[in-house]
């Protein structure tokens, strides 16, 4: 006789209805999907959750949950956020290096326009160094 | 924390007496219940509470911490959570690098050109800085830096998780 429960009545060694909330999203096949999530979030909160999430999107929840949980068994410590937080440290360097880039080329271009022929000897040379950074809008970040 | 003194966040929560060593006491002080009820909505205070156990006690501060940020994201996007910043952000860093290289081939454009020949130009027609930088060939000027190391950015620098992030290679 096959087994047709889900893998997390399986886990809990229960019958598993056919309205089961999970059996869309933790099939037989793939047992640790569901312990992984089991591990972080527990079944019961993650029965809640998927109960207030319209039926639509529950995949798209079950895999994010199942993602920061696999981030959390990996590193117990940051999780998730600990991505985040090297993300964040990225941007900062790539957005200075990318200023410091245009800073260069806005003084290149300014040198080649010192070292064309000036109009005349009695006009002074205006420094024409409009400096743009072009940065970006600041990132707007989750932090509590 | 403890006995004599307010239990803390999560034993008021739970409605349990707080004891002198209760694993929350230092995490979640009684002044600030929200944050031990949005970590136990999400988690749970059991699972909480192993998590914790199985830490040494000097990580488990940012342990903590890093927790109530997964939670406060989890509650501001129920379905997508810290992903849905991470796959953000991934974006950000994208877009970032391929300015950057759009940048670093306009240097190396400019650096490329021949150098035209210099008119005779008078020094007292010059400023002191502008004096500086023309003698010293604007390979510096007033950024410390040497040139090359912007250059020695790379995506390796992203050490985040092997697993696609981008929303549409996750869910397939």
């Amino acid at each position: 006789m096959t087994s047709t429960r889900c893998a997390v009545c399986k886990y809990f060694r229960r019958r598993c209805p056919p309205d089961c909330i999970f059996s869309p999203h933790f099939l037989n096949d793939n047992p640790q999907r569901f312990t992984c999530v089991h591990k972080i979030y527990g079944a019961s909160n993650l029965g809640k959750l998927l109960q207030e999430t319209p039926m639509q999107l529950r995949a798209d929840t079950i895999e994010s949950l199942y993602y920061e949980a696999k981030c959390r068994i990996q590193d117990p410590v940051y999780g998730c956020a600990g991505i985040i937080w090297s993300l964040h440290q990225q941007i900062q360097i790539a957005q200075s290096q990318l200023a410091r880039a245009r800073a260069e080329i806005a003084f290149l271009d300014a040198n080649v326009v010192v070292a064309e022929p000036t109009p005349s000897p009695g006009e002074p040379v205006v420094q024409q160094n409009g400096v743009d950074y072009g940065l970006d809008d600041p990132y707007d970040f989750w932090f509590y | 924390m403890g006995s004599g003194s307010s239990p803390c966040a999560s034993c008021k929560l739970l409605r349990r007496r707080c004891a002198k060593d209760c694993i929350f006491a230092p995490y979640f002080p009684p002044d600030d219940p929200h944050k031990f009820a949005i970590v136990h909505k999400v988690f749970g205070a059991s699972n909480v509470s192993k998590m914790l156990q199985e830490l040494p006690v000097h990580q488990r501060g940012d342990a903590v911490s890093s927790l109530v940020y997964e939670a406060n994201a989890r509650m501001r996007d129920p379905v997508y959570g810290c992903v849905g910043a991470i796959s953000y952000l991934q974006n950000q860093v994208s877009q970032l690098q391929m300015q950057l290289a759009v940048a670093q081939a306009e240097i190396l454009c400019i650096q490329m050109q021949p150098e035209p020949e210099l008119p005779a130009i008078h020094p007292s027609m010059m400023d002191c800085d502008t004096k500086s930088l023309v003698l010293s060939g604007g390979n510096t000027g007033n950024f410390g830096d040497p040139m090359p190391q912007f250059l020695s950015y790379t995506s390796s620098n992203n050490n985040a998780i092997q697993d696609p992030l981008k929303r549409e290679s996750l869910w397939t």
